[in-house]
């Protein structure tokens, strides 16, 4: 790949998916149209989506999912080992994401539950920042592509890729959605990252914090405003702790 | 000034004439809120019958027709050698209709600070000279204090201005376009009972101005409670989440980004709308914040709007649509936010 005319190294990079629902390694394999772009830009030395190949030789490594298994700790540190950069993809390797539901509960309760007899080894949530040093967050519950290209770029030219630090409500104010407050609903992008061009709030939902949190995010002014609004403490909770976005570190 | 009046049958017509041409945007409404009322804002007309005469307020001001939340400022064409820059102002032409009085004179403002000033910006520049704008009067609102910021009314900045007199719209005529429009459908002289009609409605949207914003002592007065608490209490609620700056038909400020095709073959300079109340407003190269904490951030856009322009332009920024009051959600607004200052002025 030549950038005015000059040619750019093109980084070796693997993919490599933790306790996650696949579904951000997919958005990276999705988009047909330019994929051929994308990888003129990287090689793929690992990534069991879209090759067999698994070589150890990746320079990038994106981690998606969250770490729930020593296993998967002791995989993630390796990994951490041989990438020189490591971007951690999605709201479950960020935040612990809608995994993070089975660390509210005592966690015998929850195999029994779910696997009844059948054992199974899986620990407590954690996020891929609680085990390794991370490089990039990319956020998201799934990443978008263009983001995720956008990142990409970003990487390959070795500019420090700089997301929103504001809410979401400055993009669903620009394109012009209704308030769902005004529409009776709770909406958590006033505490939320913004890059997602605020999706729910344009389908009428309130958003559930998939990014992470807004960097001095006003959470307690936002808590008060909910209670005012008569939200019940049970609503708010279940909305606050859904992708574990707020939970502080 | 010219007057006429023209039918409701004719106005039609004249909209759906203007649709064929040209981009027509006006108040639609999408969505309801809690109490079933229409939630209403500005964008582009498929059909008369989606255009609501009789809306209350949008939401969002119709600004962003003129300075888009984003819009690209240059696009390069990347190749071994260097670059070629691509720019291009012009616009399709387009049609505002509904524009209010206080809209209309934010535009004023914006022009003095866009297209007047020293370097005047050709983009904005563009889409002012190429779009038809058609006001409407109505009644002002519970919370609307346009009144107390001289913006009221509009006398200028529009093509032609629409009261609802009954039967017809009563039609201030402000350039030759509009003049000309008017007449291909069969627009009548102003009648004695037209004339009487018309005073009789704006004197009942005079009698309906309830909220008072008191502005003549502000910029004194934000000097002397500069250090006030009023700013903490304020400062302590807002979420820093930039949404009176958007919904304003008057805050203008920007930043700029580049960006690249994934093939790196074109590049494009981005201009996005920014907001004083954001975080990282004031962060300069190397990282530094100027104004870290909310409560000085929320001081400075108030400081913008009702005293930094008024040094600057003789006259506030604010127009007091209350649309930064309505969508914001710690409940500040000018009105509150002013009054308090008088109040601890007071003690
Ligand atoms: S819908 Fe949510 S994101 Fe949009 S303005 Fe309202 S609170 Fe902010
Ligand atoms: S609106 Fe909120 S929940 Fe929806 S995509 Fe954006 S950050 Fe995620
Ligand atoms: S004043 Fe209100 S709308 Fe403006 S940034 Fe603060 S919380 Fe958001
Ligand atoms: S500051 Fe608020 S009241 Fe004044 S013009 Fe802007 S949105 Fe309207
Ligand atoms: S009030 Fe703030 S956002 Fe609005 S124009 Fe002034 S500095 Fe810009």
């Amino acid at each position: 790949m030549k950038y005015l005319g000059i040619t750019l190294a093109k980084p070796k990079i693997g993919v490599f998916g933790f306790t996650g629902c696949e579904g951000c390694q997919l958005q990276i394999a999705n988009n047909e149209e330019n994929l051929k772009d994308l990888f003129g830009l990287i090689e793929v030395v690992n990534f069991r989506e879209i090759s067999s190949e698994k070589r150890g030789d990746y320079e990038i490594a994106f981690i998606e999912g969250s770490i729930t298994t020593e296993k998967e700790a002791k995989n993630l540190k390796n990994i951490r080992e041989q990438a020189g950069i490591l971007v951690a993809i999605g709201a479950c390797a960020c935040l612990g994401g809608v995994n993070n539901m089975k660390s509210r509960f005592p966690l015998q309760d929850v195999v029994k539950e779910v696997y009844g007899a059948h054992s199974i080894d899986t620990g407590p949530v954690r996020k891929v920042r609680e085990i390794v040093s991370v490089d990039v967050e990319l956020p998201g519950c799934p990443i978008s592509k263009p983001e995720f290209e956008w990142l990409v770029r970003h990487l390959v030219l070795g500019i420090e890729p700089q997301f929103p630090k504001y809410p979401v409500c400055v993009e669903c104010k620009q394109r012009l959605n209704s308030c769902v407050f005004d529409m009776g609903m709770i909406c958590l992008g006033p505490v939320t990252r913004a890059g997602c061009d605020a999706v729910c709030p344009r389908n009428r939902l309130g958003c559930w914090g998939c990014r992470g949190s807004s960097e001095e995010a006003n959470f307690e002014s936002l808590m008060e405003i909910l209670r005012e609004k008569g939200f019940s403490e049970e609503h708010i909770a279940e909305r606050i702790q859904f992708f574990n976005a707020f939970s502080g570190n | 000034m010219l007057f006429k009046t023209i039918t409701r049958e004719n106005f039609k017509k004249m909209v759906e004439a203007l649709m064929e041409e040209n981009e027509v945007i006006g108040p639609k409404a999408r969505d309801l809120d809690t109490e079933g009322k229409k939630i209403y804002r500005f964008l582009k007309l498929n059909s008369f019958e989606e255009l609501e005469m009789d809306y209350t307020r949008s939401y969002s001001s119709p600004k962003n027709y003129f300075l888009p939340f984003k819009e690209d400022l240059a696009v390069y064409d990347l190749h071994d050698k260097g670059w070629d820059q691509d720019i291009h102002y012009t616009i399709h032409p387009r049609v505002i209709i509904g524009m209010r009085a206080c809209d209309i004179n934010a535009l004023l403002k914006l022009d003095q600070v866009m297209a007047k000033s020293v370097y005047p910006d050709p983009y904005y520049f563009a889409r002012r000279r190429n779009t038809l704008i058609i006001g409407l009067d109505h009644e002002p609102l519970e919370d609307c204090f346009c009144r107390s910021m001289n913006a009221d009314t509009a006398f200028h900045g529009f093509d032609l201005f629409l009261t609802d007199i009954g039967k017809d719209y009563f039609a201030a005529i402000n350039s030759d376009t509009a003049y000309m429009i008017l007449n291909r459908f069969d627009a009548k002289d102003v009648t004695k009972e037209d004339q009487f009609l018309y005073k009789k409605v704006k004197s009942r949207i005079e009698s309906k101005f309830k909220t008072q914003v008191t502005i003549t002592i502000l910029p004194e007065l934000m000097d002397l409670e500069f250090e006030s608490e009023v700013w903490k209490k304020w400062g302590d609620k807002c979420l820093s989440c930039g949404s009176c700056a958007m919904v304003c038909p008057t805050c203008y400020c920007y930043g700029i980004e580049e960006d690249i095709d994934l093939d790196f073959s074109m590049a494009v300079k981005r201009k996005f709308l920014y907001s004083c109340n954001l975080l990282d407003f004031a962060t300069v190269a190397g990282g530094h914040n100027f104004r870290p904490r909310a409560d000085v951030r929320l001081k400075y856009r108030y400081y913008h709007q009702f005293r930094g322009f008024v040094e600057a332009f003789n006259q506030s920024l604010c127009v007091g649509c209350n649309r930064c009051g309505k969508a914001c959600l710690a409940g500040i607004s000018p009105k509150v936010v002013i009054d308090d200052l008088i109040e601890t002025e007071k003690r």
